[in-house]
């Protein structure tokens, strides 16, 4: 059996790890312009010209981006899963999506944009963590149907400032607005914020992996083996929210990457969060990536809110494995 | 020697009643306790509070000579394992994973299993009968299986005292004897303690040499089984009369 699981263990990050490669290069191929092998190869191995700024200035920040939001989110989801012992939660379950959204959209509507954009998305964000944080300390005693209630009805409150702040706008920024709000990574041209959080973000969750494992099985279980809950908790949720804060920032709240990434692995490798952890940031990594060349080339040289295509991937993907699952 | 664990002037309440008061205990190596009461006089409450996952209203705890509230959870949790009345598993592991979780304890962060604790988790799953189950998902299991894999685990995580919430529950005839008997001896052979909350006062007299009863209010009587386990006593703790006849030198308890 262990040999089973290291086996497992070898072959599924390398292969999660070369897809994570190819969704890259398909992202740097394809768009408005598609890019051949030849001239893909030739550029990859230093070729000039417009090739190549069109894919090493324009494509891959992009792709880098989309990938940076994929993990991140991906990554946050499998954590409030096991924060929140629930395999139905995702990153934006605690509204944390919701509060970034109205940060946006009212720097928006009074006609701001880029650095002021994303900092108040990310200002939002961090006001729904710290609200819900607190609200769902304040009994002292604390459980995690207590924070999922809290969240969830923050959540709820946050979407109706959004539909009034919808009904409020000018019709000239709506379209913005909506494109913000199904997640979009047209203006993601700057990876580096995402990338390096993400990989923070995993270094600092792969030892409490094991952890995790104990933690999903109840926290009074846990404390019986050795765990310190209550740190582990808020430290999950620090983690959690912070990494969605700055997927959402990236990209606006792209559903579904979060929710089903970690579900879908969870039904082919177990729950071992050793590997599901690592595993789940590639795969959604890839699959956002994925979705974003598609966003870009389905009705090209208009684009998509990536967004739509994660959710329409994601809803059949969700549903099947609902019929599937023995329980 | 010091006793294994040791309970001073200790002070439980739960939704404002009171479970114990000024309790003293002290649980030696070798020994096997039985806690007796009536449904939600506090039992579970006090087991949580022995092993440390709750705090008491007042009084200290001690593991050997530490107090409970200075150690780490990890060190407590290579010396005291507690099987809880309810086992929660709302995603998919396997029962070989289950029972590999008592290792918790002793693994440190950047650790996988070694073969050696692969090989305790095998023999812990062979001693419940449940060999040969490895692979298969625990949430198919039966409510009988689920708790001798709850056993499994708790001997995966060979600890020195056993805190044990109703360890016949859902077990046919067969296994409660048979895992009681296990678990009994291991603890009288290898200088372990174990306490036992139950409702089947044959399976107490049969298993404990000590008993603890809880009649609520705080009150607590404790001692050596013979001369806690009386019709006196039972008929007070439960609020129903208790006969004890002996059959083929066994002490048997018939409630009327």
């Amino acid at each position: 059996m262990k040999n089973g699981v290291l086996m497992r263990k070898r072959v599924l990050l390398p292969s999660l790890f070369l897809l994570s490669v190819a969704s890259v290069i398909l992202a740097l191929a394809f768009g408005s312009v598609t890019i051949r092998w030849p001239e893909l190869w030739a550029v990859l191995n230093g070729a000039g010209g417009l090739n190549r700024s069109l894919m090493l200035d324009l494509r891959l920040p992009r792709a880098a981006s989309a990938f940076a939001t994929g993990g991140l989110l991906a990554l946050a989801g499998a954590l409030m899963q096991v924060l929140l012992r629930n395999p139905l939660a995702d990153p934006y379950i605690l509204g944390i999506s919701g509060g970034a959204a109205v940060g946006a959209l009212l720097s928006m509507l009074l006609g701001a944009s880029g650095a002021w954009l994303t900092g108040s998305a990310f200002g939002g964000a961090l006001l729904s963590m710290l609200l819900v944080f607190t609200l769902a300390h304040g009994h002292g005693s604390w459980t995690s149907s207590h924070l999922l209630l809290t969240g969830v009805v923050c959540a709820a409150g946050w979407g109706a400032v959004i539909s009034f702040i919808l009904a409020i706008s000018p019709d000239a920024q709506l379209r913005g607005m909506l494109f913000w709000l199904m997640g979009n990574l047209s203006h993601a041209d700057n990876p580096w914020p995402g990338l390096i959080v993400l990989a923070l973000g995993v270094m600092a969750c792969l030892p409490l992996a094991r952890n995790l494992n104990v933690l999903s099985r109840g926290e009074l279980q846990a404390g019986a083996l050795g765990v310190a809950i209550a740190p582990l908790r808020w430290q999950i949720y620090l983690i959690a929210s912070l990494l969605t804060a700055v997927a959402v920032t990236l990209a606006g709240s792209v559903g579904f990457v979060g929710l089903v990434v970690p579900h879908l692995l969870r039904l082919a490798i177990g729950n071992d969060q050793r590997l599901l952890l690592p595993a789940a940031v590639l795969l959604g990594g890839s699959l956002l990536t994925v979705a974003d060349t598609l966003a870009r080339t389905v009705v090209a040289p208009q684009q998509l809110p990536v967004g739509v295509i994660t959710a329409l991937l994601g809803v059949p993907v969700f549903l099947y494995l609902l019929q599937r699952s023995p329980r | 020697m010091p006793a294994l664990l040791t309970v001073n002037d200790l002070a439980v309440s739960i939704a404002g009643k009171s479970v114990c008061r000024g309790l003293n205990l002290a649980i030696e190596r070798g020994q096997c306790w039985g806690i007796l009461g009536r449904n939600g006089i506090g039992k579970t409450t006090l087991l949580h509070t022995l092993a440390g996952l709750r705090a008491p209203d007042a009084g200290t705890i001690y593991l050997e000579e530490q107090p409970l509230t200075r150690l780490p959870r990890r060190h407590i949790a290579q010396s005291i394992s507690v099987l809880f009345q309810h086992s929660e598993d709302p995603f998919p592991s396997t029962v070989l994973e289950t029972a590999l979780i008592g290792r918790h304890p002793y693994l440190n962060a950047w650790d996988w299993e070694s073969e050696e604790d692969h090989m305790l988790a095998q023999q812990a799953l062979a001693a419940v009968g449940m060999d040969g189950m490895a692979s298969r998902q625990a949430g198919t299991l039966s409510g009988g299986e689920r708790q001798r894999l709850a056993i499994a685990t708790l001997l995966t995580q060979d600890p020195q005292l056993l805190l044990l919430d109703e360890p016949a529950n859902h077990l046919d005839l067969h296994h409660q004897i048979t895992i009681l008997d296990l678990l009994v001896r291991q603890t009288r052979e290898r200088g372990k303690a174990l306490l036992m909350i139950g409702h089947d006062l044959n399976l107490t007299a049969r298993y404990c040499d000590h008993a603890l009863m809880l009649f609520g209010e705080g009150e607590t009587t404790q001692g050596k089984l013979p001369q806690i386990l009386t019709e006196e006593n039972l008929a007070r703790l439960y609020g129903h009369p208790i006969q004890c006849f002996s059959v083929g030198g066994k002490r048997v308890f018939v409630p009327e």
